[in-house]
């Protein structure tokens, strides 16, 4: 199936022809500035790799704990599922909830999503129900928040250095790599790119 | 090509939000599937307006407990205390870390409340069909659905605090019922973000311009 080129912007829904662009430049809407697409060097392969070493960082980062905390010989510590489990455990389900959804549970979708749409057209077909995966996709990008997690990280160990002395753990680190490789993916992942590669394959 | 050309939906044409797929729109119903991805597709977000309302009245009275209920409470040597999220802000101020304090300040005080106020403005213009300046208007759209999601802020940092402070008979830290409200209100205010449809800004001002 052949579609006619033709953006609307999706703040004003103006129209545009789509006209070619160089690598690295983006085209904005006439009226309102906002902008409608961007031609990306690679996107879908660079988007798949970054996918695929965030879901390495990814794992490590949720198994190892983010920071060790000591009062004299009294120590504790945590893993991110630690903290969602001690929330839960005090009754708060809904923030509990909404810590899971927004640093594991969507980045870990949006991982799993890119690298089950990306590496089969890679490899040269496409694959199955790739519909589904990519409205999952497109449709969390909103609520995936480990950028804001590391923020509050941030402040709350700053807030802790003044009562106990902090050790930041292995996790600390693997999540500054897993918010930079994904917030690369999502960057990186083009679905004008995406649907052209999908059609070609067909 | 001239900026006053035509809306995609003025021509019968809908866009997907998804795929970004430009569409024949269908000759009777007022929704329909992106042929591309599948995902649903509208003219305008169907009852953009109230839907948006709902979520903004409802996220402004939850603002009121995420404010006055504490949202921590610390149990220590020192004695039983209770944190607002204010009360958190000017603890990092008073013990010297000041950029820190600022930092949360903006995120957890200033960007709700200029969420809310931001998307009242908005929707209260579209409901008047205003014709002022919808490039600005777009603008502040824009700008608060960005930011929206950097309110989490206070969130994470009393997840970390709950999850590490239990020593036990030296200070324990627990989560106040403020971090349930704030929480809705930050997921409220995102929510309604989502359901504005910003191009209602621009049909108005379109209508008025052509006459």
């Amino acid at each position: 199936m052949r579609y006619a080129p033709l953006v609307a912007c999706r703040d004003c829904d103006l129209l545009h022809q789509e006209t070619p662009l160089r690598a690295g430049a983006a085209a904005h809407c006439n009226r309102c500035g906002t902008e409608l697409y961007r031609q990306r060097a690679d996107s879908l392969d660079r988007s798949l790799a970054c996918a695929l070493a965030a879901g390495v960082f990814f794992v490590v980062a949720n198994t190892f704990p983010i920071v060790r905390l000591q009062i004299q010989t009294e120590q504790t510590q945590s893993t991110l599922f630690g903290a969602v489990h001690a929330l839960a455990a005090q009754g708060m389900w809904f923030v509990a909830g909404l810590i899971f959804v927004t640093t594991i549970l969507v980045p870990a979708a949006q991982i799993a999503a890119i690298s089950y749409l990306l590496l089969p057209l890679r490899l040269g077909h496409a694959p199955r129900s790739l519909h589904l995966a990519f409205r999952l996709l497109q449709s969390t990008r909103p609520w995936g928040m480990i950028d804001v997690f590391m923020l509050g990280v941030l402040v709350s160990l700053v807030k802790l250095s003044h009562m106990a002395s902090v050790v930041p753990g292995i996790a600390l680190w693997s999540f500054t790599g897993l918010m930079l490789l994904l917030a690369a993916t999502i960057a990186a992942f083009d679905p004008r790119a995406f649907w052209i590669s999908v059609e070609a394959r067909r | 090509m001239n900026p006053h050309g035509a809306a995609a939906a003025s021509v019968g044409l809908w866009a997907c939000n998804l795929c970004k797929l430009v569409s024949k729109s269908p000759s009777q119903s007022s929704a329909a599937h992106c042929p591309r991805c599948g995902a649903r597709i509208h003219a305008r977000e169907p009852y953009a307006v109230a839907r948006t309302w709902a979520l903004l009245i409802t996220a402004a009275t939850l603002y009121v407990p995420a404010n006055v209920l504490p949202v921590m409470e610390t149990n220590s040597l020192f004695g039983f205390q209770k944190d607002t999220i204010l009360s958190g802000v000017v603890y990092l101020w008073t013990s010297g870390s000041r950029t820190l304090s600022l930092l949360v300040f903006i995120a957890s005080i200033t960007v709700p409340l200029l969420k809310l106020t931001s998307l009242a403005f908005l929707l209260a213009s579209v409901q008047f069909r205003s014709t002022w300046r919808p490039d600005q208007r777009a603008r502040l759209y824009r700008i608060v659905e960005f930011i929206g999601r950097w309110s989490m802020l206070d969130i994470y940092v009393g997840a970390v605090l709950v999850a590490l402070v239990h020593f036990q008979g030296v200070a324990t830290i627990v989560a106040g019922p403020g971090a349930t409200a704030f929480g809705a209100v930050v997921v409220l205010t995102m929510l309604a973000a989502m359901s504005f449809d910003p191009r209602l800004i621009w049909d108005h001002a379109e209508i008025a311009r052509v006459g």
